[in-house]
């Protein structure tokens, strides 16, 4: 482990469960990387998270950590940030987590503008149950419950959370980490909610039902499809027809939550002008 | 010392003020017949205390919602109704498990499912009890005045901060709508508990480990303890283990917590037991039908007397054996098709005939109703 990231670790917790090749360690890296170039107070920094394989990392990282109920975490990061403005918040959620069970707590989360720094994994499966078919598992792939290619449309999620309000959104992935630390980074400067989708990799069961030999094929295809939004705007429509962006894809500041919700207690606290 | 002043009150809105007196400066709820109110008054209440009030987008996202304030030293509390108490139960189970203190206030409709919003029932006796699944603590009290909603709420409040169990504030349709004539106390007689926290360095700190009180001392998260909640079972540490060992020694205190405070938290009134030959077993609304029916048989010089659980959940077992030895009839009536029933005819089958008289159809049990069954069980 790069030695200037260890204190961020519980390192008598490792090693972790996931197996290996799969892409989570690097994007957990990713997260603490971008929480050392920050001038944030480790002792206020929370980690949240659902369940599913993602959902595990809070546990190796040495802060106040919460693994809560499946789908649920962005409504328990809402009560902590809530309660409690100073503190730095993130939330670490699955595609699924996030996507399915906990859409609806994904859009209002993102529509409030709360201040939570929601890092995605996105394995485009449900990686801890054994491989079945998530919300951004795409259309015509396979999972254990899409034996024969997935019907259903997947969503984009970035998307999804710039229309439900989200004021920061951007996507890296497990390849391109230097620029998913640097998202990490300006979603946590954004005041409100920032969406930073990680595409990650889950060889086992993702990769494997959708000819990815290994987990450096599925590097690989990270970075042969992925094309920089700054680039993309130079390039005709069929040399993106496709591929995904990645980079900052929404900054557009608005009135966080949790501050207008201060200001309305100034207002009617008793005692107060 | 100020004034005390008669106030007319709904049920409803004394356990807001309960709730507010005991310290509750964070709410998270969704609106539902008959519990509305309640959020209502919250809102408008609680930023004028510096405190927060939020509507979630879903009853399960209130119940998450408000664990997590808790986590950060906040006493919280959230209220519903049916369906969302229902929708709530993931999570009650999740503050079991972490023992996260909160209080869920439901106010009981008739069920299932919508059923009536706006008709009273006593249904979920046992949703309180075993609404989530595995074997899981709870604590369930039961108002059967406006007064009571404001004592047991602050009640509810103080027994999730010291025993770091969820508490049930088991209201229904009546009891929450109803208007009485009540005096609160003053804050300054009121005895609130605080949560243990702990005074160890954060280097030396078990978030689960205890002492001879089961409780474990709770660090507001960030304050530099750097703990870590989860549902799966864990050791003292905080941490998931996979150890058959450590999920007996946890589910075992979990549920020794109870056990241990069961005496500190057994509320009941026994009215008219001295010499009670047959004793009615009712709480809630339904313990006012059966406080008339008394007055009336005890004119006709029928010994009965009535034993009223405040606490429902742990059931004060020990005091209703007692006066079942005297009894001759137990006689529970109650707006279910038999709920705490069940407990009670445990209790008391070797010690004399319990019958229960039930209703679910939205209507209260009548003084009469009650006055007939009494009838019946004497010829
Ligand atoms: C209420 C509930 N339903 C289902 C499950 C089972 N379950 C555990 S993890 C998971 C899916 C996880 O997938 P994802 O969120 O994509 O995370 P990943 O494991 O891929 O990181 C499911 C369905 C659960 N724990 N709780
Ligand atoms: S199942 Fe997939 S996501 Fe889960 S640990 Fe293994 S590789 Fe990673």
């Amino acid at each position: 482990m790069i030695p200037e990231l260890e204190k961020f670790f519980r390192v008598n917790k490792l090693p972790h469960i996931w197996c290996p090749g799969c892409g989570n360690g690097i994007i957990t890296r990713c997260l603490v990387e971008a929480i050392s170039q920050l001038d944030i107070d480790y002792d206020k920094t929370i980690v949240i998270s659902g369940i599913g394989c993602s959902s595990r990392a809070p546990g190796y990282m040495n802060f106040d950590t919460l693994h809560t109920t499946h789908g649920r975490a962005l409504a328990f990061a809402t009560g902590v940030k809530l309660a409690n403005p100073e503190l730095t918040v993130f939330v670490i959620t699955g595609d699924g987590d996030a996507t399915a069970i906990g859409g609806n707590h994904f859009i209002h989360a993102a529509r409030r503008n709360i201040d939570l720094n929601v890092i995605l994994y996105n394995n485009n499966i449900y990686g801890m149950t054994g491989g079945q078919g998530s919300p951004l598992t795409p259309t015509g792939h396979f999972s254990t419950t899409t034996p024969y290619g997935s019907v259903d449309r997947n969503f984009d999620i970035t998307k999804l959370a710039i229309a439900a309000g989200a004021t920061y959104v951007a996507r890296g992935t497990a390849f391109h980490d230097k620029l998913l630390t640097d998202c990490i980074k300006k979603g946590v400067e954004n005041k409100g909610f920032s969406l930073i989708e990680a595409i990650t990799m889950c060889p086992i069961s993702y990769g494997r039902k959708n000819n990815f030999a290994t987990p450096a094929n599925m590097l690989e295809w990270q970075k042969n499809n992925a094309i920089n939004v700054k680039a993309a705007q130079k390039l005709p429509p069929e040399k993106i027809a496709g591929k995904f962006l990645i980079g900052e894809l929404h900054n557009e500041p608005y009135a966080e939550y949790t501050a207008e919700y201060d200001k309305l207690i100034a207002k009617y606290q008793e005692g107060a002008k | 010392m100020t004034d005390k002043k008669a106030r007319l009150l709904q049920g409803n809105h004394a356990c807001t003020l309960g709730a507010l007196a005991a310290g509750v400066r964070f709410y998270a709820g969704y609106p539902i017949t008959p519990s509305t109110e309640i959020a209502e008054i919250m809102s408008e209440e609680l930023p004028k205390l510096g405190g927060k009030f939020i509507q979630m987008e879903d009853e399960i996202a209130s119940m998450a919602c408000i664990l997590g304030a808790s986590l950060t030293g906040k006493k919280v509390l959230t209220a519903s109704s049916g369906p969302g108490i229902s929708l709530k139960q993931e999570n009650i189970g999740f503050a079991a498990m972490t023992e996260i203190p909160c209080v869920i206030v439901n106010v009981q409709r008739l069920g299932p499912s919508t059923g009536g919003p706006t008709s009273p029932a006593q249904g979920d006796i046992m949703q309180a009890r075993w609404g989530t699944h595995g074997d899981h603590p709870i604590i369930a009290l039961c108002p059967s005045s406006v007064k009571e909603c404001f004592d047991l709420t602050v009640t509810a409040v103080n027994f999730t901060e010291k025993y770091r169990v969820p508490v049930y504030l088991m209201l229904d349709e009546i009891v929450g709508h109803m208007r009485e004539k009540v005096v609160l106390p003053n804050p300054e007689e009121l005895e609130l508990v605080e949560r243990k926290k702990p005074t160890c360095a954060p280097h030396e700190y078990k978030p689960y480990a205890t002492d001879e009180s089961l409780i474990p001392e709770m660090a507001d998260f960030g304050t530099g303890y750097k703990w870590h909640v989860t549902g799966l079972f864990h050791d003292e540490t905080g941490f998931p283990s996979n150890s058959s060992q450590v999920a007996e020694r946890l589910m075992s205190r979990l549920m020794n917590k109870i056990e241990k405070y069961k005496d500190e938290i057994c509320m009941w009134e026994e009215i008219q037991t001295d010499d009670a030959e047959l004793l009615l077993v009712a709480y809630g609304c339904t313990a006012r039908s059966a406080q008339e029916a008394i007055k009336l048989l005890r004119a006709e010089g029928i010994k009965i007397g009535l034993f009223k659980p405040k606490t429902i959940w742990p059931f004060p077992e020990l005091p209703l054996e007692k006066l079942a030895q005297q009894a001759k009839h137990v006689i529970v009536p109650e707006m279910n098709l038999g709920q705490l029933y069940y407990e009670i005819d445990r209790i008391c089958k070797d010690k004399a005939q319990v019958s229960g008289l039930f209703k679910a159809n939205g209507e209260l049990i009548t003084p009469g109703e009650i006055i007939a069954k009494v009838k019946e069980v004497l010829s």
